[in-house]
């Protein structure tokens, strides 16, 4: 072995399993450095590290929780505008439809009753010439009739 | 006390010595916790160089691990002050854990020192006591520093009968902390390093794999009951 092993080897002690001596407080002083150097070294970093990661991983839980309700809130109500538009749409459509039924029952009794008028006008036109008819034919019937006379009694 | 077998020895109770003034520490034991400090720093600084936040590679392994530990350390000290431990609970689970993971993973005996050999750097008594007795210490910390004088009735709740008991237990909780990590590393150690001078080929595989399960059983034990002693005295009775 080197020969620095040696160098401060002196006449033996007798040793045995259970001798104590200076190593114990050296040894102990060493632990306590080792304690010293793994915190700065180890437990801190490392602990830094994961602390900030479950802090990194509860904020973005939370966000994404505030995110999620707002989403279902926005959702909510654009469910409920879109309820709100069927309706009225629904409204418009039969506003619509009762619109375009009343006018084209107004066209329809409009064209009837000008229809009938326009009958009614025709049927008294009709009347009229067939009592004027009836009455040239009454008058030329008259005249026939003494023109007959005359010429039977003339005869 | 080397234990002579037929086909190889096994060292027990040898260290390499090195002295600093005129105190003896163990060499060995430092070179492999060296190691495996360095194999940790090195995992840790690979893993934390690019931070993302989506993690990729060995960020995800030390996620992994930040996020056991935190559970483990939130469990048994509680919400409110686990943070100010977990670097500690965390820090002896990596440390035993590697380290017992190395002691049984990593070909130690390629190298040869002049005395005892390298292993895993909890198999031996000093750096468990070590361990052991800075949980007493963070326990004790812990208390005073989260309720003042206060902290003095965990010793006499729920009734003062348990003064004694409670006292004792202090001494106990080291002692058993210590011992249970000590005695369950060095014992697979051997078994695995007498087996494997028997019977070299395919035999000590499945004690490996079972010192395996029993190092990452004996990291995770260890830092449950740290945080467990911790958590006891920094535990508000609900009155």
């Amino acid at each position: 072995m080197h020969s620095w092993l040696l160098l401060a080897e002196a006449a033996a002690p007798k040793g045995g399993l259970f001798d104590l001596d200076a190593t114990l407080p050296l040894m102990a002083v060493q632990v306590v450095l080792l304690t010293f150097i793994l915190n700065a070294l180890f437990f801190r970093p490392v602990g830094k590290a994961v602390e900030d990661r479950e802090g990194f991983i509860s904020t973005s839980r939370a966000q994404a929780k505030e995110k999620l309700a707002q989403a279902e809130r926005l959702e909510a109500e654009l469910k409920a505008q879109l309820l709100d538009a069927r309706k009225q749409s629904l409204a418009v459509i039969q506003e619509a439809e009762e619109e375009v039924d009343r006018l084209f029952r107004e066209a329809l009794a409009l064209a009837q009753s000008e229809a009938n008028a326009v009958r009614e006008k025709a049927r008294v036109q009709v009347d009229a010439q067939k009592a004027e008819a009836f009455a040239g034919i009454d008058a030329q019937a008259e005249k026939l009739g003494s023109l007959i006379v005359d010429r039977l009694l003339a005869a | 006390m080397p234990l002579h077998l037929p086909l190889a020895e096994l060292e027990v109770g040898k260290h390499l010595y090195w002295q600093i003034g005129n105190l003896n520490i163990h060499g060995q034991v430092f070179l492999s916790s060296w190691i495996v400090i360095g194999a940790l720093l090195a995992v840790v600084v690979v893993g934390t160089r690019k931070m993302e936040r989506d993690p990729r590679g060995v960020q995800n392994l030390l996620e992994f691990l930040w996020d056991y530990l935190r559970d483990l350390a939130r469990d048994q000290i509680g919400e409110k002050v686990y943070r100010d431990w977990l670097p500690f609970i965390g820090t002896l689970f990596l440390f035993i854990f590697v380290s017992n993971w190395g002691g049984a993973l990593i070909p130690w005996r390629i190298v040869h020192l002049p005395s005892g050999e390298l292993g895993a750097p909890t198999a031996d008594i000093n750096t468990t006591v070590a361990m052991a007795l800075l949980v007493s210490l963070a326990f004790f910390y812990a208390g005073l520093s989260n309720k003042g004088l206060r902290f003095f009735e965990y010793y006499v709740e729920p009734t003062p009968i348990m003064l004694p008991f409670k006292i004792i237990e202090e001494f106990t909780k080291p002692l058993s902390l210590s011992f249970r990590l000590f005695g369950n590393i060095l014992a697979d150690e051997l078994a695995v390093a007498v087996l494997a001078s028997l019977v070299p080929i395919l035999v000590p595989l499945p004690v490996m794999l079972l010192g395996l399960f029993t190092s990452a059983i004996q990291a995770l034990i260890f830092a449950t009951l740290a945080a467990f002693y911790i958590g006891e005295a920094v535990h508000e009775e609900a009155h």
